[in-house]
């Protein structure tokens, strides 16, 4: 399993390094700090002190050099905006983003297991035909669209909760719910699916024959092989929530990285977005290799390590 | 007597089993067994008024070619049925109780004590994502209230007796990790886990590789005799039929065509699609011999004949058999002379000796659904 992980994670250092260029290259794309930062009518000479000052008059690549030396010293520059350690905000901002991302998730796969068990157990049946429904209107509703009636709604006019902020439990519940939405939908689908094919196979028939019920045929024998497609899926949206639920945390003010990667967009404030993408980045690799972990855990056929046979 | 002398035959084992009061009790018996498909063209009958009886330490064969509904006729017996199935009419007793009048819960209870079924393919038939220990356990943690490791220690000892060598370490592995003729072992352990009175054996020797196939007849015989099981083997072998069962009921198109001791309906045939099955064995050819077969297919689920289901095949067929369908009613026994050998022959001396009949009385009943059964010979 180590052997595993080791070659998992230099394998992925590749992809980092190219993220890291990517985003490096694109922001400067996005034009000069300096005519954001001074005021209109700064003259020339104080504008080639500003770009000298931060280092954006040399070539890119010198940049990009300086830029990677300082990563490898774990020194991610500092912010243009507060002039505080890019890499420190970057970190402050994350933990708000995974615990909004993992109580979604959390709740969006317990409620879709539920509702995707129950529709598979009768195909076209009523409870199929509602949950079909359900996910369906569930997984096309834009989520920015529902953040604003929500906030409408339970915010303004019925007053039930805060409309931004973190202030409370209460300021849980429209973020919360408004990014439940899309993953449950896709989920349900997909779980309900996995699970109606899981349950004509012919094992079931004989884990029935055996005089298994029907509570431990769907949950002993078919979930555990109905799981595998429903945890890459729950992964790869789960991957969606990290990478900042951009519009949900600017919508509601949560303070998280999706809100700050769009702010040190809007600012040029180069380093931190740098900072932000890269622990995304580190994240959402930590993530897949979980994600594989789950699939070993799930099925002996697919473990890195052969059992004797 | 005759049989005695000879060693090859089963009847001899058998006749040696401990438990000789209660060897040929009925165990099973079926009677006016029909399942429905419902298809997105309607529902059509698979299985119709489908009859047989199954008896202790017998086995009973259901022989039939690919969609004659032989293994949907084990499905309803074993009430795993496909969604798309109904029960439509028909009784299943098995030891005294109507199975098919008791819910899918009450059913369960019989699941596993006292009916135990073997798939035709067994990777698919064992779950991937379990040990083969957890799967065999399972019937004595559902049935017994046993705890885990109990169940394990009942898992290693049915390993044992189903052959399958080092039990110990082998318990933990998984299904992939095991050849297929070791994973048809373990399914018939599964079966036969808590003793059924009933197991019901759907082609468990198709997937399998000649030599492997003998060695898993071998095993279903020895279980059978050591728990004196009734066993109905569904298979289209007719080798098999000939080898392993002691009666046969042959089915076509969703209906028992044909019923009997295997050796009488094998030497005598009294209905043209048994016939037609036992002609196109090659038994007498030489190279370049052309192969017999029955020409045409059965008919569609969706246009089964009002008549007889064979006429369309049939090379004796009259007006009366589009007309009217055939019930299935005693046949056989024009030769009433007894000569209790000829239930113990195997296929090859009843084909050659051909005219004897078995006289005893406990034998199953030569029934055939043909207006002219009497008029079929065995040329």
């Amino acid at each position: 399993m180590l052997t595993y992980l080791r070659k998992r994670i230099i394998s992925s250092a590749l992809p980092l390094v190219v993220v890291v260029v990517g985003v490096f290259a694109l922001a400067r794309m996005t034009g000069n700090p300096a005519a954001l930062y001074l005021p209109l009518n700064a003259t020339q000479q104080m504008r080639d002190d500003f770009t000298a000052r931060n280092g954006l008059d040399q070539p890119l690549l010198v940049q990009m050099a300086d830029y990677f030396g300082g990563v490898l010293r774990l020194d991610f520059g500092q912010s243009l905006r507060t002039g505080q350690d890019a890499a420190a905000m970057a970190l402050r901002a994350f933990p708000a983003t995974l615990q909004l991302a993992a109580t979604t998730m959390v709740l969006a796969v317990v409620l879709a297991v539920i509702v995707g068990c129950w529709a598979a157990l009768k195909p076209n049946g009523i409870a199929d035909r509602i949950s079909s429904f359900i996910s369906m209107a569930a997984a096309s509703i834009p989520d920015f669209w529902l953040a604003i009636v929500g906030i409408w709604i339970f915010a303004i006019t019925l007053g039930w909760v805060p409309t931004s902020g973190v202030s409370g439990a209460s300021a849980w519940v429209l973020p919360i719910a408004t990014l439940l939405l899309r993953p449950f939908g896709v989920l349900v689908q997909i779980v309900r699916g996995s699970m109606v094919s899981a349950l004509s196979e012919p094992y079931i028939k004989l884990a029935r024959s055996r005089g298994a019920g029907e509570l431990r045929v769907v949950t002993h024998h078919a979930l555990r092989n109905a799981a595998a497609p429903a945890l890459t899926v729950a992964g790869d949206l789960t991957v969606g929530l990290v990478n900042g639920a951009v519009v949900v945390e600017t919508i509601f003010g949560w303070p998280g990285i999706g809100k700050l990667m769009i702010d040190s967009i809007l600012q040029r404030d180069f380093a931190v977005l740098q900072a932000a993408v890269l622990l995304t980045a580190v994240a959402i690799f930590a993530l897949n290799i979980l994600i594989d972990m789950g699939y070993a855990l799930l099925d002996a056929r697919v473990r890195p390590v052969t059992v004797k046979a | 007597m005759k049989t005695a002398a000879d060693p090859s035959t089963l009847r001899r084992t058998r006749g040696n089993a401990a438990t000789e009061s209660q060897a040929h009790d009925v165990v099973l018996q079926v009677s006016g067994l029909a399942v429905d498909i419902r298809t997105h063209r309607g529902t059509v009958r698979a299985v119709n008024s489908v009859g047989f009886e199954a008896r202790a330490g017998e086995t009973l064969a259901l022989l039939g070619e690919s969609g004659c509904g032989k293994s949907m006729t084990a499905k309803a017996l074993a009430g795993i049925m496909d969604p798309v199935c109904d029960l439509a009419d028909g009784q299943i007793v098995l030891n005294g109780t109507d199975l098919a009048a008791l819910t899918p819960k009450e059913r369960l209870k019989f699941a596993g004590p006292e009916l135990g079924i073997v798939f035709q393919d067994a990777l698919t038939a064992l779950n991937p994502v379990y040990t083969v220990g957890t799967q065999l356990g399972e019937a004595f943690r559902i049935h017994r209230g046993l705890n885990a490791k109990q169940a394990k220690a009942e898992a290693i000892e049915l390993m044992k007796r189903v052959g399958i060598p080092e039990p110990e370490s082998r318990v933990n592995s998984y299904p992939h990790q095991f050849s297929g003729g070791m994973r048809q072992r373990i399914l018939i352990a599964m079966a036969v886990a808590l003793n059924p009175r009933l197991l019901i054996a759907d082609e468990p020797t198709t997937a399998l590789d000649v030599t492997v196939q003998a060695q898993i007849m071998q095993l279903l015989r020895k279980l059978r005799e050591e728990g004196q099981m009734a066993v109905i083997l569904i298979t289209h072998d007719l080798a098999v039929v000939a080898e392993e069962a002691d009666s046969v009921a042959v089915m076509y198109a969703g209906n028992v065509v044909e019923s009997g001791p295997v050796a009488e309906v094998f030497a005598d045939p009294r209905h043209p699609y048994t016939k037609g099955l036992l002609e196109s064995v090659p038994v007498h050819l030489e190279r370049g011999d052309q192969l017999k077969s029955i020409p045409g297919s059965p008919p569609e689920l969706h246009d089964i004949p009002s008549g007889c289901v064979y006429q369309s095949r049939c090379p004796m067929v009259q007006d009366i058999c589009r007309a009217e369908r055939p019930a299935l009613r005693p046949a056989g026994r024009r030769r009433t002379q007894s000569g209790a050998a000829t239930a113990e022959a195997d296929l090859e001396q009843a084909t050659s000796a051909g005219t004897n009949d078995g006289g005893a009385t406990d034998r199953p009943v030569r029934t055939a659904a043909c207006h002219f059964s009497e008029e079929i010979t065995n040329a």
